[in-house]
């Protein structure tokens, strides 16, 4: 099949097939890295801007790592020393990026839909790196890709989601992906954390953890997002790591070979435990590696199907 | 000057009339209605085929005169009403400065003399600088010229301020108009509260701190034996309140704004910020209440909210761009569309929604073709389509919800005292 959306802007807007492209390619890709020289040509000549609202160290070099091996130029904006600072509206700096003949935005904003608008006010790929409550289509594609090389599918798996649901797009991304690739999934969390109609997805609920892990393949623990929303309660309040916490005991009672997933930065002892995170369960190293081959993949679709457009 | 209507359809709630017939409009006023009027009028208007009706009196119209002349003006918001077919509105109090006081409705009243090509009625505040802390002076503002007094935009929360607010408005026999809504509820909420608001990400605002609000205030009122009217009524449970306090026999009407019998919450799925208003767009369950509210008369009005905004304050992100819609070019076309063409509702109960109920409702003689009343007249071709386009708004901001909807119904006369306002 051949890919040929210029942006990438969520999973709910993708198709099953879709998604499945984004991670067979990432599979070729995957072996760029490990070489001695980490680079292909594949978008030679082409440039991508990483413009990010929100701080981001991760997200923001995983991206530039993949252009870089893609051999893209990288350009970073940090929005607290451009003119952003000044006054200029998202839509004029989209603009005048294009202007400067870049060819792809990764955009990292804290409004959800920001993505959107800029995509639909401009001709050159936008990549979503993470919108408001939105979605954070990279992370749930590594994710994903992450789970399916260690379990070999995805239809079919038992995943649990657990956290703070109502302010993640983690969360929403990893929902319109696994289900989409036909996984059972369930998200957890205290009550005051799930958003609205979120069953509505085609998702389970629960707050009771002990019973999720019961039948579960994978868990994506969600860090707390206490930062986001003035009104949310904070997981002292809630007791949260005694009632939702990942801990090496929770584990012992549950199937051994259950995988542990994190999207960092990890609060360690307030979602997971040390023990847990560093243990032989967790593959929340493998998922950053993982990153960069997603990323590089979904560069060189967006790219291509502009080039193709063009 | 006397104009002369020939053979179009007469549609008036006020005088049970709905039959073909000429119309005859001398100084300024409704001279006669009858069939066949033999007379040399100034000018001759043909309407066989057409749709001849009282005026639409829109009774919650934001002008942005004085404060943001940069969104809209009595000028440009005049000039899109009459070419709406509305020829009274009720101008909302919420300007910079606020209807407050008697000095600010003079400022006002000044500009609209020299501008307006409609009627614009004042409406004053419920509380100082709509701060919900002290009470604006009731009588002085009616004195003044207020046909009503509102905070619209916020609610008062307090329940004791709220319920003096009622019994002194009582004795000064004005209308309070209540805009619902407990922002201890709706927070920073920025679309309905919901699936959707769960999968664009958004906060939500519930139906919750519409309707508690509702049942608030008309409490209160009744408490207070005054009248009540409440703004923009956009859900399900609000008319089921409604309802039932009507039942009691209380002073109690409401209305409800074109896009919410209209759109649904669907309408946001592009974060398009032209979908955004408060209240919000609701569920579709919601949408069939208000139309059932409109067909056994539990919602007494169809009133814009016209809300103008300057394209920096929309197109920007969205959970930072303004709340509110343009509504007054739209509005006839819209409740046609939806109403009229779907047999909801027939052409009377239309102006009675339109016209004839906002006009009893404030208290004025407009919204009827009685003999002797203002010629306020509109004349519609209602099996008609047009097009909504941006380029085409006469308003001042362009954010209608409507942009690229094919509407039924298009205006082609508006009289306003006995002059031609506006003429396709």
């Amino acid at each position: 099949m051949l890919w040929t959306k210029k942006d990438l802007l969520g999973l709910e807007y993708l198709t099953p097939e879709e998604i499945g492209l984004i991670l067979e390619t990432a599979e070729s890709f995957k072996e760029v890295s490990t070489r001695e020289i980490k680079k292909v040509p594949a978008l030679r000549g082409k440039t991508a801007v990483n413009l990010f609202y929100e701080p981001s160290t991760r997200t923001r070099v995983s991206f530039e790592l993949a252009a870089k091996r893609l051999s893209a130029d990288v350009i970073n904006i940090a929005t607290e020393t451009s003119s952003v600072r000044k006054g200029e509206t998202l839509i004029d700096t989209g603009k005048n990026i294009q202007a400067l003949k870049a060819d792809i935005i990764i955009m990292r904003h804290n409004c959800s839909g920001a993505a959107n608008m800029l995509a639909a006010a401009l001709d050159i790929s936008v990549v979503n790196a993470g919108d408001g409550w939105h979605e954070h289509p990279t992370q749930a594609l590594l994710d994903i890709f992450t789970l399916k090389e260690k379990l070999g599918r995805i239809k079919g798996l038992n995943v649990a989601i657990v956290g703070d649901i109502a302010h993640s797009r983690v969360a929403r991304s990893n929902i319109w992906g696994l289900t989409k690739l036909g996984a059972n999934v369930t998200v957890c969390a205290p009550e005051m954390l799930l958003p609205a109609e979120i069953e509505k997805t085609g998702v389970k609920t629960s707050s009771n953890i002990d019973e999720v892990l019961k039948n579960t393949d994978a868990v994506n623990v969600l860090r707390m997002q206490f930062e986001r929303d003035e009104g949310t309660a904070f997981p002292e309040q809630l007791d949260y790591y005694k009632k939702f916490g990942i801990t090496e005991e929770r584990l012992a009672r549950v199937k051994k070979d259950i995988i542990i997933m994190h999207p960092g930065p990890i609060n360690r002892g307030i979602e997971i435990s040390s023990g847990v995170a560093d243990g032989k369960n967790s593959v929340i190293l493998d998922q950053v590696t993982n990153g960069i081959a997603v990323r590089m993949a979904v560069l060189f679709l967006v790219a291509q199907a502009r080039e193709a457009r063009i | 000057m006397s104009i002369l209507i020939k053979g179009g359809r007469v549609v008036d709630p006020a005088n049970k009339i709905d039959a073909v017939l000429d119309i005859l409009i001398e100084d300024n006023k409704i001279a006669k209605i009858a069939r066949d009027i033999k007379m040399q009028a100034d000018d001759l208007i043909d309407a066989a085929g057409k749709i001849v009706g009282p005026g639409i009196v829109d009774m919650h119209v934001h002008l942005r005169q004085p404060g943001r002349e940069d969104k809209e003006t009595v000028s440009t918001a005049t000039a899109a009403a009459a070419k709406g077919g509305v020829t009274t509105v009720l101008a909302m109090p919420n300007t910079n400065p606020a209807m407050d006081c008697a000095e600010n409705i003079k400022l006002l009243k000044g500009i609209i003399s020299k501008d307006a090509k409609i009627n614009v009625l004042v409406c004053g505040t419920i509380t100082k600088g709509r701060q919900g802390k002290e009470l604006s002076p009731a009588a002085i503002l009616k004195k003044n010229g207020a046909y009503a007094l509102s905070d619209d935009g916020c609610s008062v929360d307090n329940e004791e301020l709220m319920l003096e607010a009622f019994k002194k408005a009582r004795q000064a026999g004005i209308l309070i108009i209540c805009h619902c809504e407990d922002k201890k509820i709706s927070g920073k909420g920025v679309i309905n509260l919901g699936f959707n608001s769960t999968r664009l990400g958004l906060r939500g605002i519930s139906n919750e701190s519409e309707y508690k609000r509702v049942a608030r205030d008309i409490a209160l009122a009744e408490k207070s034996g005054a009248a009540v009217h409440i703004a923009h009524v956009s859900c399900r449970q609000s008319v089921e309140i409604i309802a039932k306090a009507k039942k009691k026999g209380m002073k109690l009407t409401c209305e409800t704004a074109p896009h919410y019998f209209s759109l649904t919450e669907d309408a946001l799925l592009g974060y398009d910020t032209n979908m955004k208003m408060n209240p919000p767009l609701r569920s579709p369950e919601d949408l069939l209440a208000i139309k059932q509210g409109l067909r056994d008369g539990t919602i007494d009005a169809i009133a814009s909210d016209h809300a103008p905004h300057t394209d920096n304050e929309k197109d920007i992100e969205f959970e930072r761009a303004e709340f509110g819609v343009v509504g007054l070019e739209t509005e006839l076309a819209v409740s046609v569309t939806e109403l009229v063409d779907s047999e909801l509702i027939d052409w009377t109960k239309l102006f009675e929604k339109l016209s004839f109920n906002p006009s009893r409702i404030l208290g004025v003689d407009r919204g009827s073709l009685s003999p002797g009343a203002p010629a306020d007249v509109v004349i519609i071709s209602g099996g008609k389509n047009w097009l909504v386009k941006e380029n085409e708004l006469v308003s001042k901001s362009k954010n209608s919800a409507f942009l690229g909807r094919s509407l039924r119904g298009t205006v082609d006369y508006t009289i306003c005292n006995g002059k031609i306002v506006h003429a396709k």
